[in-house]
């Protein structure tokens, strides 16, 4: 499980992550929803280690995320991300782009590399793209390549940070199908997401960020039909 | 006797050609060394330069502006006659060597930094959530996208490099493919038919470099 602790986070004097506390169960699916800028995605950031925290604690699975000594490069096996800007790596092509780190980071050997990989890029709808470069796939390929990229490394996480919200509206589909997957095969799951209707139908349970704060954290249910917060409202009635 | 009573005579000038294939090595070899160190040094001087310590960034810096912004001629003018003067006495071919490899380095440093700056962080930070560690993730992701950028600006740097080296004959150097040509010049005054022939040494030597790097950049970069 992810257990996050009152964890502050600052860039300068600025605040982005004032004391959150949330905890993501085993084969549970998490959404955070709220507006840009109120911290959500520098959560994700903190739960792999990407970002430094100033106060709190991140463990996943007991191991502290942010305690001098805990191997990050260990602990990322099994947390997968797929960011918003998808970061295909362009210089290899889509294949290359899977096998990287189960080669690289799992010392797999390429035959056994390149199984997982196929698998996993048939998985999302891309077995026939093997040989092309990242260039040559449109968005939400490109997109879906970065989660069978993230999946590769068999991770118990996955982090998803706005991957639908770079995508031309027609490619939006396609990617939440492959995460609609995911959740439906009892992954688990933290979305950072706009698309509410998405949210409202996989999530176990959705958390409402503003300025730093999880202001209300319910089930789907809860937050989209009885929202308790005015702001939970305020955000919804400007979204919906 | 008109102006134009100048008759040619290629014959003796071909004879020379052996000679001036010799001459050719050497400037090949001097081209290829000064390219060599001038990478390792551009690659220290674009990492200085983004240094916080303003002693190295601000060494950078004026290694970069007089190399960039004084006359080549100058540069290896300082290595041969100005180390001289101060006690410092230099081979020729080191001296030349010297000039150019200050140049050549001033010249990448630039096309370096230009190429860190050309892969966005955002990759780093994919690599690294792949578990990849900081090392592999330069080198496996940094590294090669950063090869495309610097690979025409370095295979020009080889060309001017190439060119660069004739000015040796201004500190004496007379074993590369211009010092040997003006060595047969002053003994038999066939002034346009020996330097007609090193002219198209050079192109030759500069049209290969160019080719041979179309050719490895189509190998490399398929994307």
């Amino acid at each position: 499980m992810i257990e996050i602790e009152r964890v502050k986070k600052s860039f300068g004097s600025l605040t982005v992550l004032d004391e959150v506390s949330l905890s993501v169960n085993t084969g549970e699916v998490v959404s955070i929803i709220g507006g840009s800028g109120s911290g959500k995605s520098t959560l994700l950031m903190c739960i792999n280690g990407l970002e430094p925290i100033q106060g709190g604690r991140i463990a996943v699975d007991g191991i502290e995320v942010h305690a001098a000594g805990t191997d990050l490069n260990k602990l990322r096996r099994n947390i997968g991300i797929v960011f918003q800007q998808w970061n295909a790596f362009p210089h290899l092509t889509v294949l290359e782009n899977v096998t990287l780190a189960p080669r690289k980071v799992l010392k797999m050997s390429r035959a056994e590399a390149e199984a997982i990989a196929v698998q996993q890029l048939e998985h999302v709808g891309l077995g026939d793209k093997l040989k092309a470069f990242p260039g040559k796939l449109s968005g939400g390929q490109q997109q879906r390549m970065a989660i069978a990229r993230a999946l590769a490394m068999s991770p118990k996480y996955m982090l998803f940070d706005e991957v639908t919200s770079a995508l031309d509206p027609q490619l939006v589909g396609e990617v939440l199908d492959t995460m609609r997957l995911l959740a439906g095969e009892g992954m688990t799951m933290i979305l950072v997401t706009h698309e509410m209707g998405f949210a409202r139908e996989v999530s176990d349970r959705v958390a409402f960020f503003k300025s730093g704060k999880i202001h209300e954290i319910g089930s789907p249910q809860q937050i989209f039909e009885s929202p308790q917060m005015p702001e939970t409202r305020a955000f919804l009635n400007s979204v919906l | 006797m008109g102006v134009f009573n100048y008759t040619f005579h290629w014959r003796p000038a071909f004879q020379a050609l052996p000679a001036m294939l010799e001459g050719a090595l050497v400037t090949i070899q001097l081209a290829v060394l000064s390219m060599l160190f001038g990478i390792a040094i551009g690659v220290v001087l674009s990492l200085m330069r983004g240094s916080k310590n303003r002693l190295l960034s601000g060494f950078a810096v004026t290694w970069v502006e007089i190399a960039r912004n004084t006359p080549a001629l100058f540069q290896i003018y300082i290595a041969y006659f100005g180390l001289g003067q101060i006690g410092i006495r230099l081979d020729s071919f080191i001296a030349l060597l010297i000039g150019i490899t200050f140049n050549n380095a001033g010249y990448l440093a630039e096309t370096f930094r230009g190429g860190m700056r050309a892969v966005p962080p955002t990759q780093t930070r994919a690599a690294r959530s792949l578990g990849l560690s900081a090392v592999d993730a330069y080198r496996l992701i940094v590294l090669p996208q950063m090869f495309r950028v610097v690979f025409h600006p370095m295979t020009n740097q080889m060309v001017w490099a190439i060119l660069m080296t004739s000015l040796g004959v201004v500190v004496g150097l007379n074993t590369d493919l211009t010092g040997v040509t003006q060595e047969l010049n002053v003994k038999t005054f066939r002034t346009f038919e020996y330097f007609a022939i090193a002219a198209v040494m050079y192109y030759l030597i500069a049209k290969f470099v160019t080719l041979g790097a179309r050719a490895i950049a189509w190998r490399l970069f398929r994307y």
